[in-house]
């Protein structure tokens, strides 16, 4: 177990590892956008739009989930101090935060011709908003100290802070949102779901995980190298591959 | 299949192809910049480890 | 008298104390609450069903904003004098301490603005059942701001940049706060029952009151070291 919490072992594991992450999510994007583009019917009630789906549910999805692995893997961070889960909570934020915003501007491109405006402060919408808000004074903390070492620890603190607000935030937000929904704005009504728009949605949700993982790979690559570039492992790496 | 009608889809062209095209700038642009970020970091380590060598004592 | 609670005394007296001979402290951010929601009315006229539409939102709004003022006042004082280091080397728990800490917080902040948002609510054309509302879910919620933002500050100790990362990390935070907050004031005003609402913002200070403390000591031990 030791051996694989290493640092250089998996410096190597998670560079074999990355290629055929890589090819996966590549396979896995292609057979979604065909099921979804070509073969999925056309919604009854939302025509074409509906196809926003793909991507917007999967980026929705990937913003809770990614925050959720950066919370998990601060906290193990704090407590065993494992510097691998550290690595990976640290670089998680910054594509969970594209996914947030993606999540955020498709949601207002399907919104646009579903509710006639660009924006409208639906439960979802809102949520996610501020999920992105949290993403931002993360990255901003995180930003803020120079000691990685530190700046880990304070950001898992934040993280964990955030994850038990999550779910609150999420119900207050639809609390106020039944309250305050005007009547002529309909909410977007996830198209009662057929298989063969089903499978192309899951696809999707699969493949951006699959690539949320490989990009974690590099990202964890590139600060393993800067964190460990005192050792004498980290200088033959260098010199072994130009 | 007619590519006129598929590139329209049904009047929504805009927003669709708006939401794709931006996912693809999303994923291209997480994958290119770490990849980049990789460069800069091996070139960084490697002038480091050089100039850490070449302080030391008796090394030269 | 037990150690703890003694030590519990001294660290809310000294709070106290310190924080009155520097009163200009304590002032700032309830002017600065007055002032902003005398604002709005120029902003957006005079007409009181307008102000009274709008006041629940704009108070709370303020008042969470006025909160984030003064959370630098927690920890970066004692921080510059060393008074935390010895805070963190004393035997009793850091968590009862800290939570300590913040009760003199929420003291000199929070409860001044719970007493005088009943003359806001006032200027701002509140009815006068909206009042007491107002000012019960003031109290209720602003001790959660206070726990809430101690996180915030305890984690932004010492770095550059500090007033304005501690917003960013703690605004997202207060949202449940204001939707039931300024929530339970409209719908007093719209003649709803309001129960839900307060018991939500009870739930609000239990949970904050359970996590915060913790979560703030664990915070102010990876900042100083």
């Amino acid at each position: 177990m030791h051996k694989y919490a290493s640092p250089k072992f998996f410096y190597a594991l998670a560079g074999q590892l990355t290629p055929w992450l890589g090819g996966l999510t590549a396979i896995l994007l292609i057979v979604g956008i065909y099921l979804g583009l070509f073969i999925a019917p056309a919604d009854y009630q939302q025509g074409e739009s509906y196809r926003i789906m793909f991507v917007h549910v999967p980026a929705a999805w990937m913003s809770m989930f990614i925050y959720m692995m950066m919370a998990g893997a601060g906290a193990i961070a704090l407590v065993w101090n494992i510097k691998l889960a550290e690595i990976f909570s640290s670089v998680c934020a910054p594509v969970g935060a594209s996914f947030t915003f993606l999540a955020l501007v498709t949601g207002s491109l399907w919104g646009k011709p579903m509710w006639g405006t660009w924006w409208a402060w639906d439960a979802r919408l809102t949520s996610e908003l501020i999920l992105f808000f949290l993403y931002i004074g993360y990255m901003a903390l995180q930003a803020s100290i120079d000691d990685p070492r530190r700046a880990a620890r304070a950001t898992a603190i934040l993280a964990l802070v955030g994850v038990v607000n999550i779910p609150v935030i999420h119900f207050s937000v639809e609390w106020w949102n039944t309250l305050h929904q005007p009547a002529s704005v309909s909410k977007i009504g996830t198209p009662s779901i057929h298989p063969s728009m089903l499978a192309p949605l899951l696809l999707m949700i699969f493949a951006f995980s699959v690539y949320f993982f490989t990009v974690a790979l590099i990202r964890m690559r590139n600060e393993i190298l800067e964190r460990e570039r005192h050792t004498s492992w980290v200088a033959q790496v260098l010199e072994s591959k130009t | 299949m007619n590519w006129t009608q598929f590139f329209a889809m049904g009047g929504y062209g805009f927003y669709v192809w708006s939401s794709y095209g931006l996912a693809a700038v999303i994923l291209i642009l997480n994958l290119y910049l770490p990849l980049h970020r990789r460069k800069t970091v091996r070139r960084l380590l490697r002038e480091f480890v050089r100039l850490k060598r070449s302080s030391q004592p008796g090394s030269e | 008298m037990p150690p703890l609670l003694n030590a519990i005394g001294c660290i809310f007296r000294r709070d106290i104390t310190v924080a009155l001979r520097r009163s200009t402290d304590i002032l700032t951010p309830i002017i600065f609450f007055l002032i902003v929601v005398s604002l709005f009315p120029l902003g957006l006229g005079p007409e009181p069903a307008a102000l009274r539409s709008i006041a629940p939102g704009v108070i709370w709004v303020a008042a969470l904003l006025a909160t984030m003022l003064s959370l630098n006042r927690l920890f970066a004082n004692d921080h510059a004098d060393g008074t935390l280091e010895q805070l963190l080397l004393s035997p009793h728990p850091l968590t009862v301490l800290v939570l300590t800490k913040i009760a003199a917080h929420w003291a000199l902040t929070g409860l001044p603005l719970v007493l005088i948002s009943p003359l806001l609510a006032i200027q701002m054309h509140l009815p006068p059942q909206a009042i007491g509302t107002l000012v019960l879910s003031l109290l209720l919620g602003t001790p959660v701001l206070s726990l809430l933002g101690a996180v915030g500050a305890a984690l932004t100790l010492g770095l550059r940049g500090g007033g304005v990362l501690v917003s960013l990390l703690v605004l997202p935070l207060y949202t449940p706060v204001l939707i039931f907050g300024a929530g339970a004031v409209t719908g007093v005003i719209a003649d709803i029952d309001i129960e839900a609402q307060f018991s939500l913002l009870g739930a609000f200070l239990a949970l904050a009151l359970t996590f915060a403390p913790w979560a703030t000591a664990a915070a102010l031990r990876v900042s100083i070291e």
